[in-house]
């Protein structure tokens, strides 16, 4: 890290995945009415505590430009803190309508991968405050880091530190960075590239996968410098209320919003 | 009560509208001299460059409508900024109603600081009703340097103006529209003026 005194804290952030307008992997909460209502789930993770919200749209059908601008929409009426958007977007034309109705960020993947100046033309129209790279990455046999596209289907040649710089240097005003090879595992998070991509690159990390208890979200801060924790199963189905995790993290020194 | 945001070319007015709405407040989004004016309260937002958005202003004459106001001013983010002195952001002359300059950060930290950080120091009526050193949400790559108008510090490499008041002026570096209770709070504070 660095000697200059900072006061800013680790952000903690529940992602949702939705579908139809729907929130899709099973949630397991008594305090809430309608688990399947992005809106509501997310307002309850906002007042537990959670520093932001990730929704990410895995809907394929025709319509779901119209369902997700009008989620957005909603969302943005009913919680108090910033909000990223992803899934499938891939133009200045889809980011223009999530952003007018009130998303804080979105979030481009393959999209960008396949288009880099798309990284460029978001961060000149709207500020590289709000592009979120997303990277699903994998661990191969050869001892390096290669980036996945189609939600982890499509394997390619690029090394996932290549394309972070790239995409740094193209204006991406953060990176959120997911470990195949620890997604869903409850293993802890994938410390060795989250730790290099954080050390190296001049923008936050988020890091994604693989966080399933308390330690983990220790080993990412401080082993691996990330930025930001990124998580979903381990919050939908109670494995780790928000609030005692930060209660944690404040015990081991971390600094985190209670 | 006839709350006014000024429309200009910069950005997130929308989650100042939906954040209002919460609290129970409706706004007029306008560039109307007039209307701004007449307003009883007035909020400049803003997210995006210092520069072009000085430039945008003063084009349509609002920098010097906004700069004699004398009902309350609330300026966020950069409409707070776009109220000192000066930016080193493209080397801009801002409005001048706060007596400070704003700076970018340097050395080792990342830029921009994005993320939930400490208000120390933080003065009423604005803050009134807060905990001490409450946490709110930052997003921004400049800073505006400490002044005898400082009312609330935040540390991220360098201590900076996190907020300032001056007169019926008032500024926040933060996004009291994304900053949850706290931010909740601090706009309710600012309409109660």
């Amino acid at each position: 890290m660095d000697n200059q005194i900072s006061m800013l804290t680790k952000r903690i952030i529940p992602c949702l995945d939705i579908k139809d307008g729907r929130t899709v992997k099973g949630v397991n909460f008594e305090n809430i009415r309608d688990a399947g209502d992005p809106v509501e789930l997310g307002a309850f993770y906002a007042a537990q505590g959670a520093d932001e919200l990730v929704f990410l749209d895995i809907t394929a059908t025709v319509e779901k430009r119209k369902t997700l601008s009008q989620l957005v929409n909603r969302i943005s009426h009913h919680i108090n803190i910033p909000f990223t958007v992803g899934g499938g977007i891939g133009s200045i034309e889809d980011v223009s309508v999530l952003l007018q109705n009130g998303a804080d960020k979105i979030s481009v993947n393959t999209a960008a991968y396949k288009k880099p100046a798309l990284i460029e033309e978001l961060a000149r129209e709207f500020g590289s405050q709000c592009v979120v790279l997303a990277i699903d990455t994998k661990l191969e046999s050869n001892g390096e880091w290669y980036v996945y596209l189609n939600g982890g289907r499509l394997k390619t040649e690029t090394r996932c530190i290549d394309w972070a710089k790239q995409a740094v240097n193209a204006g991406a005003g953060e990176i959120l960075l997911t470990s195949m090879n620890h997604d869903g595992t409850k293993q802890g998070f994938a410390l060795d590239i989250t730790g290099t991509l954080s050390r190296l690159l001049p923008i936050p990390v988020i890091a994604s996968g693989g966080g399933g208890t308390g330690e983990h979200f220790v080993d990412v801060f401080t082993v691996a410098c990330a930025d930001a924790a990124l998580a979903a199963s381990i919050f939908h189905f109670k494995e780790i209320a928000i609030p005692d995790l930060k209660n944690y993290l404040f015990s081991k020194g971390i600094r985190v919003r209670i | 009560m006839k709350l006014v945001i000024v429309k200009y070319n910069a950005g997130n007015i929308q989650s100042v509208l939906y954040a209002l709405e919460r609290i129970g407040m409706e706004a007029v989004v306008t560039d109307d001299h007039r209307q701004i004016m007449s307003a009883d309260k007035v909020i400049f937002p803003g997210v995006g460059e210092a520069s072009t958005a000085m430039g945008y202003l003063q084009e349509r004459g609002l920098d010097n409508i906004i700069k004699n106001l004398e009902q309350p001013v609330l300026g966020i983010c950069l409409g707070m900024q776009l109220l000192c002195r000066y930016s080193e952001e493209n080397d801009t002359t801002c409005m001048g109603v706060f007596d400070t300059t704003v700076k970018k950060f340097t050395g080792q930290l990342k830029i921009p600081q994005i993320g939930w950080n400490n208000v120390e120091e933080a003065k009423a009526p604005l803050f009134t009703g807060l905990a001490a050193n409450s946490y709110c949400y930052f997003v921004h790559s400049y800073y505006a340097e400490l002044c005898n108008q400082t009312a609330a510090v935040t540390e991220y490499g360098v201590r900076f103006s996190s907020a300032l008041q001056k007169n019926n002026f008032y500024g926040v570096q933060f996004h009291p529209e994304k900053s949850a209770k706290a931010g909740e709070q601090i706009l309710t504070n600012f309409l109660n003026l």
